[in-house]
């Protein structure tokens, strides 16, 4: 009975098997084989891709821009290695349909020759507008999953009177390991970091959330903040998905964000803890967001580890450095297994949104047959939002969309809790992913019906316009003609007069 | 005088007829069901007759006086039907409805010859082009009416499924337990 009252600050979620133990002790992996051919797709952020400025056989330096941030939200990026652009073609994008995307290939001349970097004498007096717009031209993103551009994040926290940055390092999903070992390895780096964002921001505090299943991490982040007051460090509960904003906000501050609104609507900005270490390395050392660490993992790996790799790496060269036994891989994952994708082809690049790479084996991924609801309202108990997927998704069975939306299906942020702990098997983040994308499609349906009546109305307008020329035309001929007519009678009276 | 007597009285008739007639128009005017408009306002406008009705005002006549079930429109899909059965509080089994899969003509450049047929008759201006040059649709206009399709005389202009990229790929319905 107490158990209701344990924790009034968390809501729902879920508890399954870590797998974090294969990688955690490890450290990360810094020799992995350069590649020789990089891919390197335009579009790794939200909002506009980026308008590649190299072209076909040009040289370029590791760091040099490869494509330009275009409009406010965008964010550009920059050749990982030193080499010649061997093409801008279409390439398949590590996204489930493994549709094409634009993409430039490097062939990389193993010098790994850097192009000049911008050092600041020193970083931490930097204007604050300096700071978002170098981050910016670094094409930092949010590295945490969503890659939204982190200098919009910033400038908006500017604008918007912040008064706590929370850096999310929760990391609650299962396998994944890499900003775990990124703290424990590099908590000087990320502490300087969050001192950036909190200048770029001109935030006054900020508030690390790390679950307690990562002590060390945990002990490496504290010792590392220790003389700085404005940094504190909390660990939170170990429970998925504790690393969802709004879950780690409230339970941190106790502060709920508005359903319809966003952390900036009561003061707080969440950036993740990986996005901290690349605006360090964006500002300290000059170096635009090229690289990045990935957990590979999974029971078809044979030697799990963290590896830190170039941007545009085919995720096969990097399961092959880490022993992958392709008989016994039956899903490949880019992300965790709770929110990840899964990907049809292992031939696609690490994006910078790439956080893990799991290759699991038949056993891990266990599909029982699905069966009809019981309405155990277990989904219910486990939604962290509060939702009713069980009723959610019978409406969207019986396609329904408009009742569904009117239950929450917008508030829904595709967890996967409830289908974690679903009895029946019932794919109920699967019926959601679906009835959001349809949503879309309907949205797009209708601005199209709007313009199309644009459209038909507009060329009915013209084809009237142009009847009534041709009307007009018609009547200016006839008249002419009419004219014409009566100077030639005239003409053939006056001769005839004169001759008389 | 004759002649001008009848030009007052004809004159004089025509006036009087044409006010009493704008009188009546303005208050004896038959008021159409607002429903009827704002069927006809959610419908996809494009009267592509695919309903058996001749356009889409006659199709909302129809549904409103309820000769026409809320399936009728294919290319309004399940969205259409469940804001129709919402506004006329019909029940309908949504599962069974399927959308249509989304077609834009194509222009085969090794057959089009120019003719400029088929720009004459798109409703949308979907289809640019010259006389003797070859044509092109622009497939963020066209609505797959089929209406270029028909005069093509070359059978150059072909419907095809609307090409899937990353921005318009969506995650399939989960098969049904």
């Amino acid at each position: 009975m107490f158990a209701l009252f344990e924790n009034p600050r968390l809501r729902g979620g879920i508890h399954a098997e870590e797998h974090k133990s294969e990688t955690s002790p490890l450290s990360i992996a810094t020799d992995f084989p350069l590649p020789k051919k990089l891919y390197i797709p335009v579009q790794q952020h939200v909002g506009k891709p980026a308008e590649p400025v190299v072209k076909v056989g040009e040289k370029v330096l590791k760091g040099q821009l490869l494509a330009y941030s275009q409009g406010t939200i965008s964010a550009p990026v920059h050749a990982p290695t030193s080499g010649v652009i061997a093409d801008v073609k279409d390439f398949p994008a590590p996204h489930p349909s493994a549709l094409p995307i634009r993409t430039v290939v490097i062939e990389s001349d193993g010098k790994e020759q850097w192009a000049e970097l911008i050092v600041p004498e020193d970083p931490f007096q930097l204007e604050p507008e300096e700071i978002c717009q170098r981050v910016g031209a670094a094409g930092v993103v949010g590295l945490g999953g969503a890659v939204f551009p982190s200098a919009v994040k910033l400038s908006l926290g500017r604008k918007n009177k912040i008064h706590t940055l929370l850096i999310n390092a929760g990391e609650c999903e299962p396998y994944l390991t890499c900003d775990d070992r990124l703290m424990q390895e590099r908590a000087e780096q990320i502490v300087a970091g969050i001192r950036l964002m909190l200048r770029g921001m001109d935030a006054p505090k900020a508030l690390v959330g790390i679950e307690d299943n990562k002590p060390e991490a945990f002990a490496a982040m504290q010792a590392a903040s220790q003389s700085f007051a404005n940094i504190v460090v909390a660990q939170v509960p170990t429970r998925y998905p504790m690393g969802w904003d709004r879950q780690m906000l409230r339970y941190l501050t106790g502060q709920e964000i508005p359903a319809d609104g966003r952390a900036t609507d009561i003061g707080v900005v969440v950036h993740n803890v990986a996005t901290a270490f690349a605006v360090y390395q964006a500002i300290c050392l000059g170096q635009p967001l090229i690289s990045r660490v990935v957990t590979v993992s999974g029971a078809a790996v044979a030697k799990p580890r963290n590896v830190e790799v170039p941007i545009g790496t085919l995720m096969s060269e990097v399961l092959a450095f880490c022993g992958l036994e392709k008989s016994k891989m039956a899903r490949l994952v880019m992300g965790g297994p709770m929110m990840g994708d899964a990907l049809p082809i292992a031939e696609v690049p690490v994006v910078k949104a790439c956080n893990g790479i799991l290759a699991l084996s038949a056993a891990d991924i266990d599909e029982p047959a699905v069966q009809p609801c019981i309405r155990c309202s277990s989904c219910v108990t486990a939604c962290p939002v509060g939702l009713l997927p069980l009723e959610m998704a019978s409406r969207i069975k019986a396609n329904q969309l408009d009742s569904a939306v009117d239950l929450g299906l917008k508030d829904c942020i595709s967890c996967g809790s409830c289908s974690y702990v679903c009895p029946s098997n019932i794919p109920l983040v699967h019926y959601f992913k679906f009835a959001s994308g349809e949503l879309v499609k309907r949205q797009q349906a209708e601005h199209k019906s709007e313009q199309t009546k644009r459209l038909i109305e507009d060329r009915n307008e013209r084809m009237e316009r142009a009847r009534l020329e041709a009307e007009a035309e018609a009547l200016r001929a006839q008249e002419a003609r009419a004219a014409r007519l009566a100077a030639a009678q005239q003409a053939q009276q006056a001769p005839a007069e004169e001759t008389v | 005088m004759y002649v001008l007597s009848a030009i007052v009285i004809l004159t004089s008739l025509g006036l009087l007829l044409g006010v009493a007639l704008g009188i009546a128009a303005k208050y004896l005017k038959v008021e159409s069901d607002p429903l009827i408009e704002t069927i006809e306002a959610l419908m996809p406008g494009s009267q592509c007759g695919q309903c058996g009705f001749p356009g889409c005002r006659p199709a909302a006549e129809a549904l409103v006086s309820g000769a026409a079930p809320v399936t009728l429109c294919p290319p309004g899909g399940t969205s259409l039907v469940e804001q129709l059965a919402k506004l006329l509080g019909v029940d309908v089994d949504l599962s069974q409805t399927q959308d249509q899969e989304a077609m834009v003509a194509r222009v085969s450049e090794e057959t089009c010859t120019g003719c400029t047929r088929c720009f004459k008759v798109c409703p949308t201006d979907a289809i640019v082009g010259a006389p003797k040059q070859i044509h092109a649709v622009v497939a963020d206009a066209c609505i797959g009416c089929k209406k270029c399709v028909e005069v093509c005389p070359t059978e150059c202009l072909q419907m095809h499924p609307v090409e899937v990229t990353l921005r318009n790929w969506r995650w399939p319905k989960p098969l049904a337990a």
